[in-house]
């Protein structure tokens, strides 16, 4: 059973969502979802400064056997973006949830994030995959 | 057949295609031939072809290709293989294409290339899809494209991108220099722009300022793509090592690789790029690796951005190359490595130098443009060039190429080619010819009328 921190909201997508409480949220993926890709060997960040929608496909991450879409769980602008995983993609495997995060958005409508789901609601998901 | 797979007639073959979506008869098409029938017709047209003495460049080239290296290019096991679809059991055909990339690195001075693309013009779309992807810092979706650039290569950006939202913007040339200048830049305004496109030698063989210009683009945060000839990368600074930082990108047309004029095609297209745009490189790329035992293998690799994975995101809808020609281009450079390379772009070069000279000596005819050349010149005329060259084919002779079509400022005007295929007694023949022809028409017209 994959690890799912309590303390973040999720989207159906694989990605986790955490509020800085300073209008900004950061973004990464579930350790879930890198485990099915698999050892990363490149992640495509946005350019900071770019408007996202809440659903709109905005990173990357290719690993040896897939290349997958990452979306913004919700919308606003890319304020801060992961540098270090271009030297190091393999972070998001070692560590999903904390340095392997990839970018922050600054939210426009916090209400979005109350269409995320929680950690409860992220693991029956998980198992209904399953 | 039809019997066989339990189909009544060839038609129902087709039904799922709606018969609202069919053209109905293709009457263009002329019937079936025999095999006699074609071999009889296509020696016809190759005849109609004819073998003239050939002064014409333009972006396809009559170089020498030692008889080898179509020997071994048709050789069954290299003739038959497309682009390897179960790769890795393809170990042959994998290496020759990971030798032309890294020989094209080795000409270009990038990091990585491709294992080819269709033909120069469309490697050079690639390269500009390839670098408005690529250039975050601007975000700009403008290419400037000088109109030293081929016109055909124009033609084909244009064509690929401009149902993009790319705006390409026209640079001029210089009216004396015929090279892109500096000072044409700043007439452009401060908008900004994703890259700027730098044919060397440009279309009118003039060798253009590549390091200034390349640095002037970085200084604006653009990108340089270099459209580069691979015969006169052996004698010219490669567009890796233009200015500061080199080109960013390099492309262009490896026909003069071994590769038969063949009325047009098929040709190959290369694309090299620095290591940080790598994943912005479309086509396949082939990578040399260790297998489980450690013993060395080729394998296709970064295929994340082809389109059999990443579908409507892929870099590029080409995922494919021209495997038979890259073959017959990896042999041909093999064959004469890069001094027998060198010797051909110097001779090209002192060829063409000689030509302009000799048909200079023609009053009325004179260089149009006063800087350095590769291995072509453009020539003004004393008349116009469309019939200059009609008469000169009547002494087979392929004259060159008739500026005016695409220029209209510049006619009439001939671009003029004499590679290393041209001798001493062809250079005469040329000028003897043209010197004939232009006498001719000098003449003034004869006062007595035929009584008729």
């Amino acid at each position: 059973m994959s690890n799912v921190p309590d303390d973040l909201r999720y989207a159906k997508s694989h990605e986790w969502v955490r509020d800085n409480g300073d209008g900004t949220v950061t973004v990464g993926i579930t350790d879930h979802a890198q485990e099915a890709l698999g050892d990363l060997v490149y992640v495509e960040v946005p350019q900071v400064g770019k408007r996202v929608d809440a659903g709109e496909a905005c990173a990357v991450v290719e690993s040896v056997k897939a290349a997958s879409d990452i979306y913004s769980p919700v919308g606003g602008e890319i304020v801060e973006t992961n540098e270090t995983l271009g030297d190091a993609p393999e972070t998001v495997n070692e560590d999903a949830y904390g340095e392997g995060w990839i970018f922050k958005v600054r939210t426009d409508d916090e209400q979005e994030l109350d269409g995320l789901v929680d950690a409860d609601g992220y693991a029956r998901l998980l198992e209904d995959e399953e | 057949m039809l019997a066989a797979i339990g189909v009544g007639q060839v038609e129902d073959l087709f039904d799922e295609i709606p018969h609202s979506l069919r053209d109905g008869s293709l009457d263009s098409i002329p019937p079936a031939l025999s095999e006699m029938e074609v071999a009889r017709l296509m020696r016809d047209r190759a005849r109609a072809d004819g073998e003239p003495l050939c002064f014409l460049g333009g972006g396809a080239y009559e170089h020498h290709i030692p008889a080898a290296v179509w020997q071994l290019a048709t050789r069954g096991e290299l003739y038959s293989a497309y682009t390897p679809y179960q790769a890795e059991a393809s170990q042959g055909t994998l290496q020759i294409l990971y030798e032309f990339q890294s020989m094209m690195t080795a000409l270009t001075a990038m990091d990585v290339s491709n294992a080819s693309l269709y033909d120069g013009a469309s490697a050079l779309a690639e390269a500009v899809l390839m670098a408005v992807r690529a250039n975050r810092r601007t975000s700009s979706r403008r290419i400037l494209v000088p109109r030293a650039l081929h016109p055909a290569y124009r033609r084909t950006v244009h064509s690929i991108v401009h149902h993009q939202g790319i705006e390409l913007i026209d640079v001029p040339f210089d009216p004396t220099g015929g090279h892109t200048a500096l000072e044409a830049m700043g007439a452009l305004g401060e908008e900004p722009f994703a890259a700027l496109v730098l044919s060397q030698p440009n279309f009118f063989g003039v060798l253009e300022e590549a390091d200034i210009l390349t640095d002037w683009a970085h200084g604006r945060g653009a990108l340089v793509v270099g459209v580069v000839n691979p015969v006169a990368l052996a004698v010219l600074k490669p567009p890796g090592e233009w200015g500061t930082d080199g080109a960013d990108i390099a492309c262009g047309e490896g026909q003069p690789l071994g590769i038969p004029l063949s009325s047009g095609g098929p040709y190959l297209g290369f694309l090299c790029s620095q290591q940080a745009l790598v994943r912005q490189l479309p086509g396949r790329i082939v990578g040399r690796t260790l297998d489980l035992d450690g013993n060395p293998g080729f394998t296709l690799t970064l295929q994340a951005r082809e389109q059999h994975i990443r579908r409507s995101k892929a870099t590029s809808n080409i995922c494919t190359n021209q495997g038979l020609l890259v073959t017959a281009a990896a042999i041909h450079m093999a064959l004469l490595g890069a001094e027998g390379l060198a010797r051909v772009a110097a001779t090209c070069h002192a060829n063409t130098r000689q030509l302009s000279e000799m048909l200079c000596s023609i009053s009325g005819v004179e260089p149009l443009f006063d800087r350095p050349v590769f291995h072509e010149r453009a020539l003004r005329l004393p008349a116009p060039a469309a019939d200059i060259l009609r008469s000169l084919a009547a002494h087979n002779v392929l004259g060159g190429y008739d500026l005016g079509i695409d220029y209209p400022e510049l006619d009439p005007a001939l671009l003029v080619c004499a590679t290393e295929m041209r001798t001493q007694a062809d250079l005469e023949t040329y000028r003897s010819r043209l010197s004939r022809i232009i006498a001719t028409r000098a003449q003034p017209a004869c006062p007595v009328k035929p009584k008729i």
